[in-house]
This record gives C-alpha cells, structure tokens and sequence, in this order.
C-alpha cells in the first residue's frame, strides 16, 4: 500500500520535474542518482568496469564483514552490542527458514542468509545521502530473484522428481476445476520471479526518487522549503522501516518458494 | 497484353507507394529512437541495459563473497558461540538444581535436628516433672507423718489435760461436798464425802 501511494508520488514528482525544466529553479533530476558511472575515468561501461555500483556492493561486503566477523570476533558467552546484532539476525533468519521452508531446508540457510544481508545492508547503505542504492537497480534485484527461481525449480525437480509437477494440480479442489487453476498456477509461478524483483527495486527506487524531489523543491523554495524539509525527514524514516522490510520480505518469500520446492503437495 | 501492362505499372505504383510508407515509418522509427535517447538522459537508468553486464558481474562476485566470508567465518563463529551459550546456561541450570537440592538436604536437616531438640526438651520437661512429683509426694508424705505424730502427741497432752481437769473437778467437788455439808451443820466423814462425789461423778448423771 505505502509503496504503491510512493510509486504514485514519485510519478508526480517526476512529471511535475519534467514539466518544471523550463524554470531554472526546479531542475530536479530525481533519477540522476541512479545513472551507472566508471569510478576513475568516463570511458565506455564493460562488465568488468569498475563502477559506482562497484564500489557500494563493496561497501556492502565490508559491511557484512563489519557485522559478522568483526562483531563476532570477542565470541563472547555474554555478547557485546555488535555480536548481539548479529546472532539477533543469526537467529531471525535461521527461525525464519525453520518456520517458513522447514527444517530440511537449512541446508541452504547460508545463501538465503547471504541475500538478507546484502539487501538490508545494501538498502541501509543506500540511504546514506549521495550514496548509491544499487538495489534500485532492476538488473541486481532481477539476478537474485532468477536465481532464487532457478534454484528452487531445479531444487524442486531433483528432490522431487516429476512429481513436482503436483505443485501445479491442486487436489484439493473439484476436479473439473483443477486444470484451469493448474494453467492459474502455472502463471503465478513463472510470474514469481517478475514481482519478487520488480517489488524490491521499485521500493527503493521510488523511495529514493521522491527523497530526491523533495530535495529539489527545498532548494527551490527559500524560506518555505522548511516544508519539503520535513517531508524528507518523514519520507527517510519510511525508507528506514522500508528498507527492512523489503529485505525480510524478500527472505521470506524465498523461504517460501524454498517450501514449495521441498514440499510441493498442497 | 495492354491490361497486363496496366497491371504491372499499377503493382509498380503500389510498390513504390509501400516503400514510401516505409521511409515514413523509418522515419518515425528514428524519431522516437532519438526521443528514448534524449529521454534515457533524465529517464530510468535502470532500464539502460548497456550497464546489466557491469552490474551483474560485479552483484555475483558481491554475492560469492559475501557468502564465503559467511560460509567460512561468519557462520560457524556465531554457531559456536550460540551453542556454548546454550551448554553453559545448561550448566549453569544444572548447578543452579544441585545447589537447590543441597538447600533442601540443609533444611530437611535442620528440622530434622530441631525436631529431635523438641523431643529431647520434651522428655527432660517430662523426666524433670516426674522428680519433681516424687520429691513434692515424699515431702508431702513426710509432713504428713509429721502432722500425724505431732496430733498423736497433742492428743495424748489433751488427754493428760483432761484426765488432770478431771482429778482437780473431783478434788473441787469433793472439798465443796465437804463444805456444803460442814456449812448444813453436818459432819461427814472425808472418805464418805469422797467416795459419794466418786459415785456420783462416775455414775452419775
């Protein structure tokens, strides 16, 4: 709901930016802080160009090392403030995978607690004014979501034979109604991957890109701009809650998915 | 063979109508190329998908790190540290009971001992009472003899006092007999004044 009401502002924002072009006080350029660029130089963008998303996914590594290794390093019975946060997301996580996929699932706990850790720590990195979100980016979000997809379909089909294939045939239902639900339920599972990332980027994108307008207009404004201001002050404490959020919902729904592949009977 | 000139030209015609059509819609084509360009300047950089190869490479070398580092350090570290949480508080619980239990053993041995000074004070108050009892009946007793004596005594006084009263009755009585018949004007023998009060005192009545 919040993130549909900010996609929405952000639309107007940007419409009113663009329309705004003309005068000089409100160029605002909302998705300028979005734009790929090499760190040293301007040459053309390869794949192994180090860029700015380069340089904040590694900020991202050095985070996750801040919090479980450095954090960690006392090892202490009674925990210092660093080593409680992170058996605190130790343990949120590995519940998580318990509850939600089940106990057989924890093998895979490492890698879903990898994609929690960098998605929260990106997100929180992102909200570091001139910082860059690279989970912003559809092409970052769209590689964990198909990864998850592809693994889990995989995953599915290696435990469970065709009989993954039960996921689709929901028997619980009428018979005649099942092959039409299996074509519903064949849709939604091929659509998974499309809102998994979709919901993720397009959240921190919007966040950030109204953040950005509401600077543009407390530039423009003078002495009113105390307005904007506090729009931003409110906007930011959002994108904090959003930023978790966004991240435990995209560990939870790989949880899920993670469920399904290991459970596929309904 | 005319119409079938007529014909070609006509295709010819159209030919050269579509091919028109087409520069147009090239044309167009261009146009709107040029505007996605323009617009790609202020628009999404997210759909600039020159940058998907940079972006990808570098977010699966972030991801492979990340779980490495977890893999290898993170992971076990706090795994560790959870289960010796766990085992000491097991212990420390287990203690805590055994400790508890000792408590218990202390105070079942105290009332055990204070029960066993309740019983011993019982009995002393008892075996004291008893002696006591023995020592008030023997005392009793004693004074009771006592008593019994001192009476025995008193009583054979009292005899001795009355039986003295008697005798002194007798003498008075016999000296005022004498007396009484001296002042009548009689004369009477001693012992025939005596032997009549005897008779009298004794059978009298």
């Amino acid at each position: 709901m919040v993130a549909y009401i900010l996609v929405a502002l952000a639309v107007l924002m940007f419409v009113l930016a663009l329309t705004g072009t003309e005068n000089p006080g409100l160029a605002i350029h909302p998705m300028d802080q979005f734009v790929v660029k090499p760190l040293f130089g301007d040459g053309p963008i390869h794949w192994y160009t180090p860029t700015n998303v380069t340089l904040w996914l590694g900020l991202a590594i050095l985070a996750v090392i801040a919090l479980m290794v450095m954090g960690t390093r006392g090892r202490a019975v009674i925990p210092s403030r660093g080593q409680s946060i992170a058996e605190l997301a130790y343990g949120f996580i590995r519940k998580m995978v318990e509850d939600v996929a089940g106990r057989d699932a924890l093998p895979y706990f490492p890698y879903i607690f990898t994609v929690f850790l960098f998605i929260v720590m990106s997100n929180f990195l992102g909200l570091i004014p001139t910082s860059f979100a690279t989970t912003s980016h559809i092409a970052v979000t769209a590689v964990l979501a198909l990864a998850v997809f592809l693994s889990v379909t995989i995953l599915g089909f290696v435990k469970n034979g065709a009989g993954f294939l039960s996921l689709f045939w929901v028997s619980s239902a009428p018979l005649a109604l099942r092959p039409i639900l299996a074509v519903i339920e064949l849709i939604s599972y091929f659509v998974r991957p499309v809102s998994h990332s979709i919901r993720l980027g397009g959240n921190i994108m919007a966040g950030h890109a109204v953040l950005k307008v509401f600077a543009g207009f407390a530039g423009a404004l003078g002495l009113a701009s105390i307005a904007p201001i506090f729009g931003i002050l409110a906007i930011y404490g959002l994108e904090l809650l959003v930023a978790f959020i966004q991240a435990y919902v995209f560990t939870i729904l790989t949880c899920v998915y993670l469920r399904d592949a290991l459970h596929p009977h309904h | 063979m005319e119409h079938e000139e007529e014909a070609t030209e006509a295709a010819g015609h159209a030919a050269e109508a579509t091919d028109a059509a087409h520069g147009a819609a090239d044309a167009a084509h261009g146009a709107a190329d040029a505007a996605h360009g323009g617009a790609e300047a202020v628009g999404m950089p997210q759909l600039d998908f020159s940058t998907f190869p940079n972006q990808i490479f570098w977010l699966v070398v972030t991801l492979i790190l990340i779980y490495l580092v977890l893999v290898r350090i993170g992971l076990p570290r706090v795994s560790a540290v959870l289960a010796e949480r766990s085992g000491t508080i097991t212990n420390d619980l287990a203690a805590a009971e055994d400790l508890k239990r000792q408590a218990e053993e202390a105070e079942a041995a105290y009332e055990k001992a204070l029960a066993d000074a309740r019983t011993q004070a019982q009995d002393i108050a008892a075996k004291t009472r008893a002696e006591i009892q023995t020592d008030i009946d023997e005392a009793i007793a004693r004074a009771d003899a006592q008593i019994a004596e001192k009476s025995k005594e008193s009583e054979a006084r009292i005899a001795e006092i009355e039986a003295g009263a008697m005798q002194s009755v007798e003498e008075v009585a016999r000296d005022v007999a004498a007396e009484i018949v001296k002042a009548l004007g009689g004369s009477a023998k001693a012992d025939d004044v005596s032997g009549a009060v005897s008779s009298r005192l004794r059978g009298g009545a």
